[in-house]
């Protein structure tokens, strides 16, 4: 899931300088779990940029903003208040936002700060386990990522910062490479920390990235 | 006319260690900033009383003048420079240029390091490098010394270099350290400088574990300079893998203000001769951190005299 915060609504109103009549998208996917453009959010923003002297044209809430087609379908479907509207605010990632410039050539602004690939650990509890690097080393490491899970995303053990299995970095925050060791001695496979792991490729994902599957079926 | 370095003033620390003596390296914390009078005061104190100079690379994620700037400097005003080198700032490419000029600038040795993390340091906002770390960089520089770069091409003219690295005797855990560390020998580190080390007698436990794994490598004791009962409990509350011990710290407290640098001397000066007198290692590391006008009395009140070695 793609973790979200929300922006300041100063700098929100900000984004909307010179924009008199709005159009709000939110998101039923990721945006709507971080509660940052789920439904109660859009509508709450509503409220806000109503009391600021705002015309909101119409708000939509749904599924994957992130999907481009969908995004379009969704515009059609509110043509009205689209028209209408002299700039869009998203509440969603960074994805969703692109794909609503995909479907508009009017503003389109952030609501959110995107911040990662996140697991959630509990309600409103989300951390970052994976950095989506293209060229996946969790074999190797006990299925703990070493790329995202030391701040330095080093790989061949931890770095001289390392205290008590914290990170020098924040003391609140495990040491990805003590909980790699811990893992491995666990299963008996400490000779994989042994391993000298030589250069990472990180241009496996070379940005941006594309990824174009094959049609499968449907005949030679 | 040839550009490359041939000609030295001073041994190299390889050269002084293959010959059992026992090694006495200082450290150089360049400044942030052009005005490079009071390091070069430091160099000039330092470069006869001790074997060579550790010049730290942006330490602590601070911006300063470079490593590789003063250990040339080190070099022109005749001291023998040990040229630190961290992962953070400078990506394979950059690095690797920096080790080709270093060699032909007549940089003999090279201390691989990690490098601290950005949000430690002073420039808060910045992108952290990583595209490598300590042991990768030692292999980097082993294929470098092979005549080949990192992306597999052959090189016109390569370097060679006496390769050190870091290890962290009071780690807390020691075992990941300790596997670090001989997977660092593997990568080709020759020498190792310690972290702060302040209980000796951990360290002599640090030392046989150390020799078991590897007993040819050589190892330098570092030692930082303590100055005041503050820095000591800033260090055990916050340094990773640094304990002062309880005596230590009560030796400071109990001396009067005026007599703490001294009493950091005196300790520091104690324990150098401890490690000569009792053979633990192969030579020491002092980090006197802005205080390097003082070297040369700890030196003195140790009973070391370089050229008398
Ligand atoms: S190795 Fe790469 S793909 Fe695998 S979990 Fe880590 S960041 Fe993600
Ligand atoms: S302390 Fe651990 S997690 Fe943090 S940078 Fe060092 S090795 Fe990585």
């Amino acid at each position: 899931m793609i973790i979200t915060t929300s922006k300041p609504f100063e700098e929100v109103l900000k984004e909307l300088e010179g924009e008199q009549k709005v159009f709000i998208v939110g998101c039923g996917s990721c945006a709507t779990t971080c509660e940052t453009g789920g439904e109660p959010q859009v509508a709450e923003m509503k409220a806000k940029l109503e009391a600021e002297g705002k015309t909101v044209t119409g708000t939509v809430v749904y599924e994957e903003v992130c999907h481009e087609l969908n995004t379009k379908r969704k515009f059609r479907e509110n043509k009205e208040a689209v028209e209408a509207a002299e700039g869009f605010l998203v509440m969603c990632c960074g994805a969703g936002v692109q794909s609503v410039r995909e479907a508009t050539d009017k503003p389109v602004h952030p609501a959110c700060n995107t911040m990662f690939l996140g697991n959630i650990v509990r309600h409103g509890h989300f951390v970052e386990k994976c950095s989506l690097c293209g060229d996946c080393v969790l074999e190797d490491f006990g299925a703990i990522c070493p790329v995202t899970r030391c701040h330095k995303g080093i790989l061949n053990g931890p770095c001289g910062g390392t205290d008590e299995g914290k990170c020098e970095t924040d003391k609140e925050k495990d040491c990805g490479w003590t909980l790699i060791y811990n893992q491995l001695e666990k299963m008996g496979k400490l000779d994989r920390f042994r391993r000298i792991y030589g250069l990472k490729n990180w241009q496996a994902n070379m940005k941006p990235g594309r990824v174009i599957f094959e049609r499968k079926g449907g005949g030679e | 006319m040839t550009v490359l370095i041939k000609e030295h003033a001073k041994p190299s620390i390889q050269e002084i260690l293959e010959a059992g003596k026992f090694l006495v390296t200082g450290e150089i914390g360049p400044p942030k900033g052009t005005d490079l009078e009071e390091m070069i005061e430091h160099i000039n104190l330092l470069k006869d009383k001790v074997h060579a100079m550790n010049i730290t690379d942006n330490q602590s994620s601070v911006m300063r003048y470079p490593s590789l700037g003063t250990a040339i400097l080190i070099k022109e005003l005749g001291g023998e420079p040990t040229l630190q080198v961290t992962c953070r700032d400078r990506n394979r490419l950059a690095i690797e240029a920096d080790l080709l000029f270093a060699y032909t600038r007549g940089i003999r040795s090279v201390l691989c390091l990690t490098g601290d993390s950005i949000p430690v340091g002073d420039h808060k906002d910045a992108k952290g490098v990583f595209d490598l770390e300590s042991v990768q960089l030692l292999q980097l520089i082993r294929n470098l010394e092979e005549g080949r770069d990192s992306g597999g091409n052959e090189l016109k003219g390569g370097v060679k270099f006496f390769k050190g690295a870091i290890v962290t005797p009071e780690a807390v855990p020691i075992e990941p350290q300790m596997i670090k560390f001989e997977k660092k020998i593997e990568a080709g580190a020759q020498f190792f400088q310690t972290q702060a080390v302040y209980d000796m007698d951990n360290f002599k436990r640090f030392m046989e574990r150390a020799r078991k794994i590897n007993d040819k490598v050589y190892i330098c004791c570092g030692l930082v300079l303590l100055t005041s009962p503050g820095q000591i409990k800033y260090m055990n509350n916050n340094v990773p893998g640094v304990f002062v011990p309880e005596n230590l710290a009560r030796e400071m407290e109990d001396a009067p203000k005026e007599e703490r640098l001294n009493t950091g001397i005196r300790i520091m000066a104690r324990q150098i001769r401890q490690l000569i007198d009792e053979k633990i290692c192969d030579g020491v590391h002092i980090m006197a951190i802005g205080k390097e006008d003082v070297v040369p009395r700890i030196l003195e009140e140790a009973g070391v005299d370089i050229t008398k070695m």
